[in-house]
């Protein structure tokens, strides 16, 4: 029954690990740009929505409402700003400036607000749960994490098949130079896409605050290696391939710390380099996406 | 390393209309004077330890494994268009061959050249998994690498595991210990540059450069883009393992947290940039300056890694040939004479001539 209750807290995590996921996947499909401080800015989007919720004294999940707009609205001007400018320069470019704005956003982090781990403060919802049979115990913030996880990837494939935005962001990450050419202001668009996925990593890094405890190395050490596995894993450029991934990720080190719980990252590593020796265009993806 | 002034590649072209020839050399005068100053420059650092103390050789010891490495992650980087932010993952392993060997009673140095090798040999199955991805995602792939080799070698209890091991056998009184280190650093330095001197001016050279100009430029011309790529991160792989075992024999210890730590890459990263990548000038630049900065802000910890990310930053966008670059450009000069210059008709040795591609 271990193993069937591993698969299953797989599956709920392997949520979150999604969420993680589609804001990298996002920026590299549409722009090219690979986001090496993506797992750091989930850890500042956890930090703030702890100062968040210290000063106005809201409940958490208004956390969400306050820092996910706000993450969003840095993510515009990040991408019009200095991504864009690095973009400028060249793809080589921008994997230096977002890793050393991962180098310079952990060490800040480490500089203000120690080392110290800390958790979002949901009272006793972090450990209330259900039960199925007398093994298998669900609780219910994995259970939502899930659930609101498939729902941002449902609006994300809503938004980008059926809106005009969405048709844009498409439309640019075909071929920049030729959307330019009708009339869209390609900049613009590069800036609404980064705004959608630093707005699902503040809600990822929210959610990873409430379920787990968190500090500023965790961010490069974990987060981005997990969120980049998920996406190669189930296939690049696939939204639905990403979610994939994510829940076998999370299958793979829920099995891992069935067998030892130092195993569990080690697991869902071997995991990803399995797919990429057997099947490098991932689970769900088209070849030509490498 | 020095130059052959005005004697070579000679390719007279008739310009448009005139009569004299273009003149295409690999080198100008002052190429003949750097490679007289790098062989003197050579000889007093060798001569190094019997002249200052201790401290000053530890020192450089640091300063000559930070150049080897950033060394290595320009050539893979800046040349071979390959973005690595794993290669602790060689500088590790480099440093457990040293002292697995060590463990079964070889001599620490002896185990340098067998670190070299081993990191080679590990980076081939290496190489056939990451040079699946390309760009960015190699970047994080190369990461993940790291990061297993890490959780890998915790797991061997042999090995020390996580709290890690002592090296073993080197019975040296501790003057003997930094002297000997201190000449195997400058050796293991100065080869890796040679190395890489010597390759851009060979025909892989020719390739590399195309790449690191214009990737998809070069695989359209027919140059055999993915060799020359798996050879530069061989190589690579092969200078980051001997800086590893420069590191354990350095400081006697080695952790897994510290051996795989992202660090090194942030050091070697940040290193080339400032300095000026896809020059060999560059790194040797960039590692002056990074220690004149590590000896004045080192102890503020922190702040020293978010003042040097943010010079990074600012170079990469604004300077993006580093501050080399900016040199190099002013003064039309060049160290090493892997480009060439192009003397329009009737110029001399006196006049200036024209860079035809950066060195």
């Amino acid at each position: 029954m271990s193993w069937v209750d591993a698969v299953i807290q797989g599956i709920l995590i392997g949520g979150l690990y999604a969420l993680f996921a589609c804001g990298l996947s996002l920026m590299f499909g549409v722009m090219n740009v690979v986001n090496l401080a993506h797992g750091d800015l989930a850890v500042v989007a956890a930090y703030v929505a702890l100062g968040v919720i210290a000063v106005t004294h809201v409940p958490a999940v208004w956390a969400f409402l306050i820092v996910v707009p706000i993450f969003a609205a840095l993510g515009y001007v990040l991408q019009r700003t200095l991504l864009q400018a690095a973009l400028n320069r060249g793809v080589r470019t921008t994997l230096l400036v977002t890793f050393g704005l991962s180098v310079v956003i952990e060490n800040g982090l480490l500089q203000f607000l120690s080392a110290n781990s800390h958790s979002i403060n949901i009272g006793s919802l972090v450990s209330d749960s259900f039960s199925i049979g007398s093994q298998i115990t669900i609780a219910y913030l994995n259970l939502a994490i899930l659930v609101a996880a498939v729902i941002v990837l449902l609006g994300l494939q809503y938004f980008l098949s059926s809106t005009q935005n969405g048709r844009l962001i498409r439309a640019v990450a075909d071929d920049p130079e030729a959307a330019q050419i009708s009339g869209v202001s390609y900049r613009h668009v590069f800036g609404i896409a980064a705004a959608i996925a630093f707005g699902t990593v503040a809600l990822a890094g929210i959610a990873f605050g409430m379920f787990s405890q968190f500090d500023p190395s965790i961010g490069s050490d974990q987060l981005l290696l997990f969120a980049f596995e998920a996406v190669v894993i189930g296939g690049l450029g696939s939204l639905w391939g990403t979610l994939g991934g994510g829940i076998l990720l999370g299958i793979a080190q829920e099995i891992g710390a069935n067998f030892r719980p130092a195993d569990q990252v080690l697991a869902g590593q071997l995991l990803f380099l399995l797919i990429l020796a057997v099947r490098p265009h991932g689970l769900a993806g088209r070849r030509e996406a490498t | 390393m020095s130059g052959r002034p005005g004697i070579e590649a000679t390719a007279p072209t008739r310009p448009e209309g005139g009569a004299a020839a273009v003149r295409v050399t690999r080198s100008r005068r002052s190429t003949l004077w750097a490679g007289i100053a790098a062989i003197v420059v050579v000889i007093v650092l060798c001569y190094l330890p019997y002249l200052v103390y201790t401290g000053t050789t530890n020192q450089l010891i640091q300063f000559f494994m930070l150049l080897t490495m950033a060394t290595m992650w320009n050539l893979l980087a800046g040349y071979a268009g390959l973005v690595s932010v794993g290669q602790q993952a060689f500088i590790g392993l480099g440093a457990y061959v040293v002292l697995i060997l060590a463990d079964h009673g070889a001599n620490a140095y002896l185990a340098i050249p067998a670190a070299t090798i081993g990191c080679a040999a590990i980076g081939l199955p290496i190489w056939w998994l990451v040079s699946r991805l390309r760009r960015g995602y190699f970047a994080i792939t190369m990461w993940v690498v790291a990061s297993v080799c890490e959780l890998i070698i915790i797991q061997i209890s042999a090995l020390g595991g996580g709290t890690g091991a002592a090296l073993q056998g080197l019975n040296l009184s501790p003057t003997l210990l930094n002297a000997y280190t201190y000449w195997a650093s400058l050796a293991v330095a100065v080869i890796v540059i040679a190395t890489v001197y010597f390759l851009l001016r060979s025909p892989v050279g020719l390739v590399l450069t195309a790449i690191r100009d214009d990737e998809a430029g070069a695989r359209s011309v027919g140059a055999r883009v993915a060799r020359t790529q798996r050879l530069v991160f061989l190589v690579a792989a092969a200078g980051c393992g001997a800086a590893g075992a420069l590191y354990i024999i350095s400081s006697q210890f080695v952790v897994p947290t510290a051996a795989f730590s992202v660090q090194w890459s942030a050091e070697m990263i940040f290193i080339t940039i400032i300095g000026g990548i896809g020059t060999i000038e560059g790194p040797i630049l960039g590692t002056i300056v990074f220690y004149v900065l590590q000896q004045s802000i080192a102890q503020y910890g922190t702040w020293y890694f978010i003042v040097l990310g943010l010079m990074a930053m600012v170079i990469a966008i604004f300077a993006p040939h580093g501050l080399w670059g900016l040199i190099s450009d002013r003064l039309g000069i060049r160290l090493f004479p892997v480009g060439y210059y192009l003397w329009p008709a009737g110029t001399g040795p006196r006049h200036r001539p024209v860079p035809v591609r950066r060195g």
